[in-house]
């Protein structure tokens, strides 16, 4: 396969991710849409690293899932957090900062 | 068609349906079920791509670990039920909008660079496996890998504090 294939792939899987983002109103829904443009990222990486025969993508791809791993565990206990005092994970009622 | 081409087009396909699925179903629990399934397909190519090892990865830390959270958590809240607010028309138009205005203006940017054409993503080569990323990484990258333990030990403090009752506070 080509890699702009690759290319064309992942960017529409980002694409999709970020209207996602901008569509949705549950917190939790668009925290995954975040996720799915990490992973649209991390396809993309390890094309590239496949094109240039250099492993050293494949490593970074490794530590883009242990930062998301991270993230996830401590963006999952701010929203239970946010819903427990709300009771809601609609992101148009959690605009409170703004206040 | 080889067997190859025809597995990176159901793949793809495949991924990009189940995304539109994450963003479209108005069921929370479905657009877990759906992400699980564009995670699986991503791992698929992986192993196209012959990087055994990350597509291994994937499954067990994406589709194993930080979904079920997330299924725990939409569970836990009580949210499968599909009577979730939705944002108006008008911000959904422009949002799709934005989304497919970015993808035009990056293809358009993307098509006449010039990329090694040549290049064809195969399944040969043993780049992937676990021995070759093994060796990079506990020799050039020993460090980041210590440290992403303490950005682990950090995450875990930090979910549990943030995560933990409110204790009412006694004034003296």
């Amino acid at each position: 396969m080509p890699i702009q294939y690759y290319l064309f792939l992942s960017l529409a899987l980002f694409s999709i991710g970020i209207m996602g983002v901008l569509m949705r109103r549950n917190a939790i829904i668009v925290f995954m849409c975040i996720e799915l443009m990490l992973n649209a990222v991390n396809l993309l990486m390890v094309a590239f690293s496949k094109m240039y025969g250099n492993a050293d993508a494949q490593i970074f791809v490794f530590f883009i899932m242990v930062v998301a791993a991270a993230e996830v565990a401590v963006g999952l206990a701010i929203i239970v957090m946010m819903y427990r005092k709300v009771h809601s994970v609609d992101i148009n009622i959690l605009n409170r900062l703004k206040h | 068609m080889h067997l190859h081409e025809i597995l990176f087009w159901f793949l793809s396909f495949m991924a990009i349906v189940c995304a539109l699925g994450v963003i479209l179903s108005r069921n929370p629990v479905k657009s877990v079920l759906f992400l699980i399934a564009t995670f699986f397909s991503i791992s698929g190519h992986y192993v196209l791509m012959n990087a055994q090892f990350l597509a291994v990865v994937n499954i067990i830390v994406y589709a194993g670990a930080i979904m079920v959270l997330f299924l725990f958590v939409i569970m836990l809240m009580n949210l499968n039920a599909d009577a979730e607010p939705q944002k108006s028309r008008l911000v959904q138009m422009a949002a799709v909008l934005s989304g497919g205005a970015l993808f035009l203006v990056i293809i358009a940017a993307l098509r006449t660079v010039d990329l090694n054409n040549k290049a064809m993503i195969t399944s040969e080569g043993d780049l992937g496996l676990i021995h070759n990323l093994g060796m990079v990484l506990f020799k050039e990258y020993v460090l980041p890998f210590e440290l992403s333990s303490v950005l682990f030990l950090a995450a875990m403090v930090g979910a549990m504090v943030i995560g933990k009752k409110e204790e009412v506070i006694q004034n003296p």
